[in-house]
């Protein structure tokens, strides 16, 4: 079926961008196909892997159950916009190396995208137990989730200031 | 080097990509002009294509082509193959069916491909398939592998009368029968080891790209094994010569064996790619990785364990039949028989074992390799009968485990391991002591104080990795050998380019390879660029799995690192005029020994390109040398895991306490990258054992077909795991390695059997013991009441 296509417009990381497409597109196919910001990532199709969360007026949601469309003058945040591009790592990526936090990498993204919203609604003093309540909408196969609920709870406390206490080996 | 060397927890390299965004995963890549591929898949698990019509796709936008698996028949390509040649009890070769990359004349399962559609667009691709008419006569389908040989079953294929595979054995039968007609007590367990998908968070994905000028093409595709993909696409299928052909596999996100495997997929990108004069892109859905990847485990199994008065075991007898699909897989052949019943002593001395392979085909997806492929499943076998014998025998798990263990080595089992080094015992006391054993019987009382039912279980494992000798797996019927390679280009500056046979898809390589090398040359891992999943630009090689790349992939880089040092002392020796015999090349530098004359690494390096001070005529210019490894015998990891669950009697949900796991991996290169191996490797084992299932209904329909409905572990589904080592070093290679990374799935599944069958008092339950699966074996039992204080 022919589609008409439509614009939209928004800022992603930063910058104002204006997009003509397909109606049907959804949020994460507008970063990775249209914009190549192919940092947030695919990993199912019923919106349960979280590998594609991004944030949109300052919340995270997942960009594969989004249509484009509907975000028009929204602002987005992506992976790739977390940190200046020259300047030094957000703290939670930091945190996520430090504390061996990601294995393939491929959850990765996502999860520091939803990190960074736990801490935005939880706070900078999290205890594993609602670290692991609130993944609940993100699946990593790689890492048991051991190190990624120590990465968090060490970014959180950076986020705050404070001095990160995990490490992945003594 | 201590900071970055060999058993320093060095922060990975690769993360920098990683965590901004900027890996390069297959579907990342975009090449100009590239078309998007739609696979037509049957919905039915079993039928006659009467006619497929694409007439109506004509007038559709976009669409560049439409092909069916006919006309992939015309083309004269060469079918997928199993690699591994098993042989029945008889001799006879097994029955490999033929498994054409897209299907022609009859579908055998559901999400066999049947035709395809090329478009501008993916969007306009699907829209194209919906006007794509397949006729098809449904036959009857069998998915269930017990029924797969009755009489009157559905027959998927003409090569395999009886739907039968193979009936492999090994050991001897008739000494295993006296020893259970002579024992004191027989401890009998029937079970299902459960169906999983793998289910890597990156799922498979293809680009094939055709370059008319050359005739050759490329393919860009989420691969373990890049060069293995390209023989047998060239040397099988026969779409285009080996040297026509590049397989890159760049950022791979997670594989547990699932791409090892050769798929229909990257086939036809291929070959639609040369058709179209256009590159081809396929990225599998997720509904489509449930249908489409190689699944995992699908045994049935009767075991028999025999103990003679003094608690030893004198013998242990296994029936397992094994469910491959519908079509047999790149490696199935091999995982439950090879890497399944070799396992089968366990870590105990036991003198008589004799086991039957039944493997069967079924109107479901293929079953292959995935994470401890056939070793799991050994474990589960061996595990829960020695737990269970200890129930039945009124004796302690722990000390029954110890009075059998094998002490001393090498040791020959009965079923061909010959195990090279292990302190068994050394692992079971040091976890027993982390896990605060001897408390348990207190915690156990303030759980019934709660209304709860806390169990403890153990899983001593043993696996064998680094498969293994070539000439030994050739008897055995590999169709490869399986050595590493390796590549060491010192660059002039004295940076080097490690070029390896080895895939990282989620292990860490090019951190704890740039470790080995900056150790060996005192040169720092910034220095060190790994390279690899690329067959144009390196050496061929056979890839990451089954825990292979420290223990083979590693040794062949020390190889190449020997040849690389001995051929530096003797330039050295030229540029400071010295005997190359009284040279010591330690931390970075060649020193004349009793003098303080020296030479730093970078010096060395420059001096054997420039070529001025050493006679050319010996001793060629540069610095760069390979080799190729080849193991001296398998290698083998072995531990104690030790759960601990609670369990809920008016829910039957399980909650995970605490776990420990004590592992020998031999040699660790980077503990902070081996722990994250066994977390992941637990967690998976943990699904397997109370989450994950793959339930098919009578009809072949799969009905655990998203993330919706089969349950991937969540976070708050696990614990915090305690991780810990021992350490005897592995004699079979250079270094001293193992491996890790199967270890954790292999364990887990029967320490969390253990341990739920220890809480709730029976051993009739199988994986996943789910809430409702605990909670229905508790009324069966009619107990739900007890635990309530």
């Amino acid at each position: 079926m022919a589609s008409t296509e439509m614009t939209v417009s928004m800022t992603v990381n930063g910058k104002p961008i204006t997009a003509t497409i397909d109606p049907r597109t959804l949020l994460v196919q507008l970063l990775r196909e249209n914009l190549r910001l192919t940092g947030t990532h695919v990993g199912c199709d019923t919106s349960q892997c979280g590998a594609c969360v991004v944030h949109v007026n300052g919340q995270a949601i997942k960009s594969c159950t989004a249509l484009a469309l509907t975000l028009d003058g929204a602002d987005v945040l992506t992976i790739e916009g977390l940190a200046p591009a020259d300047g030094p790592l957000h703290p939670m990526q930091e945190a996520f190396r430090e504390n061996h936090g990601l294995q393939c990498g491929f959850c990765t993204p996502g999860m520091i995208m939803t990190a960074v919203d736990i801490v935005r609604r939880k706070g900078h003093d999290l205890e594993d137990r609602t670290i692991r309540e609130e993944l609940e909408g993100n699946i990593c196969r790689c890492t048991g989730y051991h190190n990624i609920v120590k990465a968090i709870a060490a970014g959180a406390k950076t986020m705050g200031g404070g001095a990160p206490t995990s490490q992945a080996a003594e | 080097m201590s900071g970055t060397g060999i058993g320093a927890a060095v922060r990975r390299k690769e993360d920098q990509r990683f965590i901004t965004g900027k890996g390069q995963y297959t579907d990342d890549v975009a090449r100009h002009g590239q078309a998007a591929i739609y696979f037509i898949r049957s919905p039915h698990a079993h039928a006659k294509i009467k006619k497929i019509d694409t007439s109506r796709t004509e007038k559709m936008p976009g669409v560049v082509g439409v092909f069916t698996g006919a006309q992939f028949a015309e083309d004269k390509l060469g079918n997928l193959i199993c690699g591994w040649t098993v042989l029945s009890k008889d001799g006879s070769p097994m029955k490999m069916a033929p498994h054409a990359a897209i299907a022609a004349g009859k579908a055998n399962h559901v999400g066999d491909a049947v035709a395809v559609v090329i478009a501008d667009t993916l969007a306009q691709a699907k829209d194209a398939a919906e006007k794509v008419v397949v006729d098809y006569d449904v036959l009857p389908a069998v998915v269930d592998p017990m029924k797969a040989t009755a009489k009157g079953a559905p027959l998927i294929h003409e090569a395999a009368p009886n739907n039968t595979i193979y009936n492999w054995h090994i050991g001897d039968a008739d000494a295993t029968n006296v020893a259970l007609k002579n024992a004191k007590h027989v401890t009998t367990l029937e079970f299902v080891n459960n169906r999983l998908v793998p289910n890597a968070m990156e799922p498979r994905a293809a680009i094939a790209e055709y370059d008319a000028a050359s005739g050759s093409l490329t393919l860009w595709n989420a691969s373990q094994n890049p060069h293995v993909a390209r023989l047998v696409i060239s040397a099988f299928v026969g779409m285009a010569p080996e040297n026509k052909l590049r397989v890159i596999a760049p950022d791979v996100g997670g594989g547990f064996g699932s791409k090892i495997f050769i798929y229909p997929e990257e086939v036809v990108c291929l070959w639609a790619a040369r058709k179209l004069h256009r590159p081809v892109k396929w990225t599998c859905e997720r509904s489509e990785s449930f249908l489409t990847d190689a699944h995992g485990r699908d045994h049935v199994t009767r075991a028999q364990m025999a103990f003679d008065a003094e608690g030893k075991i004198i013998g242990l007898k296994v029936h397992t039949t094994a469910n491959l699909g519908a079509y047999m897989s790149t490696f199935s052949s091999a995982v439950p028989t090879f890497l399944y019943a070799t396992l089968l002593s366990g870590q105990y001395a036991i003198p008589h074992i004799y086991c039957e392979v039944d493997a069967v085909y079924t109107n479901t997806v293929p079953v292959d390799a995935y994470r401890g492929a056939g070793r799991p499943e050994a474990t589960f076998v061996v595990e829960r009968l020695v737990e269970v014998g200890a129930r039945e025998l009124g004796v302690s798990p722990a000390d029954l485990r110890k009075k059998n263990f094998v002490k001393t080595f090498p040791y020959q089992t009965s079923v061909a391991s010959l195990y090279d080094a292990g302190d068994y015992n050394a692992s079971l006391q040091k976890a027993l002591q982390i896990h605060d054993y001897k408390d348990f019987g207190k915690r156990k009382r303030e759980s019934e104080r709660h209304g709860k039912l806390r169990g403890i279980g153990f899983a001593n494992y043993i696996e064998a990795c680094g498969v293994a000798p070539s000439s030994l797996v050739g008897q055995l019927g590999a169709g490869v050998g399986l050595w590493e390679s390796a590549e060491v280009r010192v660059n002039p500056t004295g940076s080097v380019e490690l070029l390896t046979g080895c895939h990282q898809h989620g292990q860490g390589h090019e951190t704890t390879f740039a470790q080995l090398v900056a150790e060996r040359l005192g040169i720092t891992i910034d220095q060190v660029n790994v390279v690899h999943g690329d067959t144009d630009k390196v050496q061929f090689g056979m890839g990451t799995y089954g825990s292979r790349s420290g223990a083979v992939g590693m040794s062949a880089v020390v190889k190449a690192l020997d040849k690389v040092e001995a051929k530096a002392k003797k330039i050295a020796a030229h540029l400071m005029e010295a005997a190359e015999s009284d040279l010591v090349f330690k931390d970075g530098k060649f020193t004349v020994a009793g003098t303080d004359k020296s030479l730093a690494w970078g010096e060395v390096a420059l001096g054997a390109y420039v070529a001025h001070k050493f006679p050319t005529s010996e001793i060629e210019p540069g610095l760069k040398e390979s080799a190729f490894y080849d193991p001296t015998n398998f290698t083998f990891p072995a531990g104690c895991h030790i759960c601990e669950v609670e369990i809920d009697p008016e829910t039957g949900h399980t909650e995970i306490m605490s776990w420990t796991a004590v592992d020998d991996f031999g040699t660790v290169i980077n503990p902070m990258i081996v722990e994250g191996q066994v977390h992941g490797g637990v967690a998976q084992g943990v699904g397997q054992a109370l989450l994950e299932h793959t339930v098919y209904d009578t009809n072949g329909q799969l009905v655990t077909g998203s993330y919706m409905d089969y349950a991937m572990p969540r976070a708050d589904d696990l614990p915090s795991f305690k991780v810990d080592t021992t350490f005897t070093k592995c004699p079979s290679n250079p270094l001293g390695i193992k491996g890790c990374g199967e270890a954790g799935a292999i364990a887990a599944p029967a320490a969390v059997m253990n341990a739920i069958t220890n809480a709730i008092g029976t051993e009739k339950i199988d994986m996943p013991a789910t809430p409702q699966n605990i909670w229905a074996t508790l009324q069966k039992m009619n107990r739900p009441q007890q635990a309530a204080a």
